[in-house]
């Protein structure tokens, strides 16, 4: 039963973590999509229209892969999940049913309209199109969150007869105040994913001279948009979901921050190696008092530990999820820094001169991806033992008649189709990116600028 | 209004087997009407902008019924466990191929996309119909509410079931010609020149499988699963139901002789409905037949709580408003026959 439990849950780790690679960058993207579509209907400037397109390319390889993974998630909650989705689903399947009748359909039907249909559309027709994405990808979003939401901090439910979870509020459920902050830091992350994307694109297109305006103008959007995000995300995003994680998991702040002992004046550590089985944190560089005050707005404020807990609700993985959530929050603080020093560099001109500074833009596109993925790691590793915090434990959720054997047999076969997917997702990409977004315009442009000044 | 949200998940399954429908079935004759590259990206064209959203009935209806009747939903997506990752593995590479086929240029990327597509879409028609028929054989379901069905045991229909025995072979290949017949019909509707002409050649032949599986399925159907005999003997106004599938077969004959392509896809639409809805009513009020029928699901056993039914009532009704709006934007601004340019990608 064990293994069988163990299978399962790296199902659907490994399922929904390559899935979350592509919803991250569409999100984003939709956004800067949006601002792109922005631009040249305000500017009447073609060269923004241009932009959008060489997007769109990339947005619809990148789409159709969230498209073909997501599938599999919803399926698995009855699959893999049955005990969980027999006691649950009258709740979160409202959310999960709602993703479908309103944000699938209206992402499906507009998405072809805007990547084919430019001509037919027209410019204001194409925007809208552009809008609907938008909307369609984020409201996505949101249902999503709200379902994960529900299992961290469950609302608007009640316990019927046989152990069934019924809703009982369905505003509840939907404005359950950690779904909001959650939504906003998930979407945050989301937004500098496509920020860092689209700045590298640009930067790689100035470092190698090619496409040069274009390189220009996609690395001052990413930059721009990308400044906000990141410090949006570290406040008010990032402080409320952490006070949100000490008023209701604790332990699972705890377990994050490696916080063995109770303490009034809790130091915050930056680095250092949990060891969990002596109950202590080996070789840590610490900040005095910092835990306090980041939690509760006060130096010597009581924090308590892991020890203060028993052990039956620590969290299973320690190690793992005070390194997701460091790296996380490492990684978080870098962006604040790369987008305030491009965001001051263009200030003052000189950005896309500034070589050092493109390649940094460059190589900091794995980043996001990787601080969003420690982020969910954070969240979900952080939920455990539970499957529904308080309610259900995740060893009472899985399928009680799939064993291990069968669910080794579909994870192999998850993971050998998924790698032929990440190949074919690199490769098209990169000829997307090589391609690029069609000849120089610089011409053309000054052309556009000097018809808009006439009329 | 349990019997409501079974109703409305009827309607949301049949949405997705008539337009879904129509692009597996598209699929899976793709290699037989389509020759030349150019005949293929005809092919593609004429399901591109819409597959899509057809998929979305899928999920849609998932969704619908993971929170109408959680208990069938966990039951029985843990039970056909092994088929429907497979579903999902074809879903991927179908997904993938209709996607990625028009990237590249070259001798060795679009074959491949072509025969993954074809043979993806065909085999998802086999599994959806298999699936069907063992909803209506019914599944070794217990006290606790669960199963878990192997692949296949001796291809018998007793105690000890596996997905594919004779039965559900046979309405598996029953399933996929009645959407190599639908898919045709749309090939036909939406297609100029010999694509056209071989789609229409190729739908007359598949037409009489499909009327002599029916037959057959139907006999065997009444055998397997005795509940239908019964609500039919209850309520024979269901009969109208098996008509319809009746009428919708004659007509696909008849209105293909007339060449009335837009008819003659209607007819094969009714067609497929007349028979999901046999079923359904055959079934009712199970939802999941088990095969010693003290332990079937009900729809009485399966629902969620009522609050939660009512509530989904509400927003069911705006959201499906909203998706009929789009659905008929996008199929109109799609009217007509697709045009491919003879050297272009195709967008």
């Amino acid at each position: 039963m064990n293994e069988a439990l163990n299978v399962h849950r790296l199902h659907f780790a490994f399922t929904v973590t390559f899935h979350y690679i592509f919803p991250q960058l569409t999100m984003g993207l939709a956004l800067l999509l949006l601002y792109l579509k922005t631009k040249a209907l305000r500017t009447g400037d073609e060269h923004y229209n241009r932009s959008a397109r060489f997007w769109a390319r990339i947005f619809g390889i990148n789409f159709a892969l969230g498209v073909v993974t997501g599938i599999p998630m919803e399926f698995q909650f009855g699959t893999n999940w049955a005990a969980f989705s027999k006691a649950a689903g009258g709740v979160i399947g409202q959310t999960l049913a709602m993703e479908g009748v309103f944000s699938f359909f209206l992402e499906s039907s507009f998405l072809g309209l805007f990547l084919f249909g430019e001509k037919k559309l027209g410019r204001v027709g194409h925007w809208w199109a552009a809008f609907l994405v938008w909307l369609g990808s984020w409201l996505s979003g949101f249902l999503i969150v709200a379902t994960d939401a529900w299992m961290q901090h469950p609302t608007g439910y009640r316990l019927g007869a046989n152990g069934q979870i019924e809703l009982a509020s369905f505003w509840g459920l939907i404005l359950n105040k950690w779904a909001l902050w959650q939504y906003a830091h998930t979407m945050l992350g989301a937004v500098q994913t496509g920020c860092f994307v689209m700045a590298a694109v640009g930067a790689f297109y100035l470092l190698t001279s090619r496409n040069e305006s274009y390189g220009r103008t996609f690395v001052k959007g990413g930059v721009l948009v990308g400044v906000v995000a990141s410090l949006l995300q570290l406040f008010p995003s990032g402080d409320a979901q952490g006070k949100m994680i000490a008023e209701n998991q604790p332990v699972t702040l705890a377990a994050m921050e490696g916080l063995f002992e109770t303490q009034e004046g809790a130091p915050l550590a930056v680095l250092g190696q949990p060891d969990v089985k002596n109950r202590k944190l080996d070789n840590p560089l610490i900040v005095p008092n910092m835990l306090s005050f980041l939690t509760y707005k006060n130096w010597s404020a009581n924090v308590r530990g892991l020890a203060s807990f028993p052990e039956d609700q620590w969290p299973d993985q320690i190690s793992l999820l005070y390194f997701s959530y460091h790296v996380m929050v490492g990684l978080g603080t870098i962006f604040i820094a790369v987008m305030l020093v491009a965001a001051f560099l263009m200030w003052r001109g000189k950005l896309y001169e500034s070589r050092w500074m493109l390649w940094l833009l460059m190589l900091c596109v794995p980043l996001p991806y990787i601080a969003n993925t420690a982020g969910w790691m954070t969240a979900e590793l952080g939920r455990q033992p539970w499957l529904i915090y308080g309610l259900m434990r995740t060893a009472h959720g899985v399928s009680p008649r799939v064993g291990a054997g069968n669910a080794w047999f579909t994870l192999i076969g998850f993971m050998g189709m998924y790698t032929v997917l990440a190949i074919l997702w690199l490769f098209l990409i990169y000829r997307e990116i090589e391609e690029g977004p069609g000849p120089d315009d610089e011409d053309s442009r000054t052309e556009a600028r000097i018809s808009v000044a006439a009329d | 209004m349990g019997t409501i949200w079974f109703c409305l998940v009827a309607i949301m399954i049949a949405m997705y087997v008539l337009l879904d429908g129509f692009d597996l079935g598209a699929g899976a004759i793709h290699l037989l009407v389509a020759k030349t590259d150019f005949e293929r990206r005809q092919v593609f064209a004429s399901i591109g902008p819409v597959w899509d959203g057809n998929e979305v009935w899928l999920l849609a209806a998932g969704g619908v019924l993971y929170f109408a009747f959680p208990a069938l939903y966990a039951s029985g997506f843990s039970g056909f466990y092994l088929p429907l990752m497979m579903v999902l593995w074809l879903l991927i590479l179908r997904g993938s191929s209709i996607e990625f086929r028009n990237h590249v240029k070259s001798a060795v990327w679009v074959p491949l996309w072509d025969f993954l597509f074809c043979a993806s879409s065909l085999l998802l028609a086999v599994f959806y119909g298999a699936a069907l028929a063992n909803v209506v054989r019914g599944v070794p379901l217990d006290a606790s509410g669960y199963f878990f069905e192997p692949l296949w045991t001796n291809f018998r229909l007793g105690d000890e079931t596996g997905i594919l025995d004779w039965y559900t072979i046979l309405v598996g290949v029953l399933a996929l010609l009645v959407l190599m017949m639908h898919g045709a019909l749309w090939v036909q509707l939406k297609t100029n020149g010999p694509v056209n002409e071989r789609a229409r050649k190729l739908c007359w032949r598949v037409w009489w499988g499909v009327l002599a599986l029916t037959a057959i399925v139907t006999a065997a159907s009444f055998q397997v699963q005795p509940q239908i005999k019964v609500n039919f003997a209850t309520w024979p106004l269901g009969l109208v139901l098996p008509l319809l599938a009746v009428a919708g077969l004659a007509g696909v004959a008849f209105e293909l002789r007339k060449r009335q392509e837009r008819k003659a896809f209607f007819a094969s639409c009714l067609y497929i409905v007349g028979m999901l809805t046999s079923v359904v009513f055959g079934v009712y009020p199970m939802v999941l037949p088990a095969r010693n029928p003290v332990y079937s699901l009900t729809v009485a056993t399966a629902q969620a709580g009522s609050y939660g039914l009512k509530v989904g009532l509400i927003w069911w009704i705006i959201g499906m408003v909203l998706a009929a709006g789009y659905f008929t934007f996008v199929y109109r601004s799609f009217a007509g026959k697709v045009e491919v340019e003879s050297d272009s990608a195709g967008h």
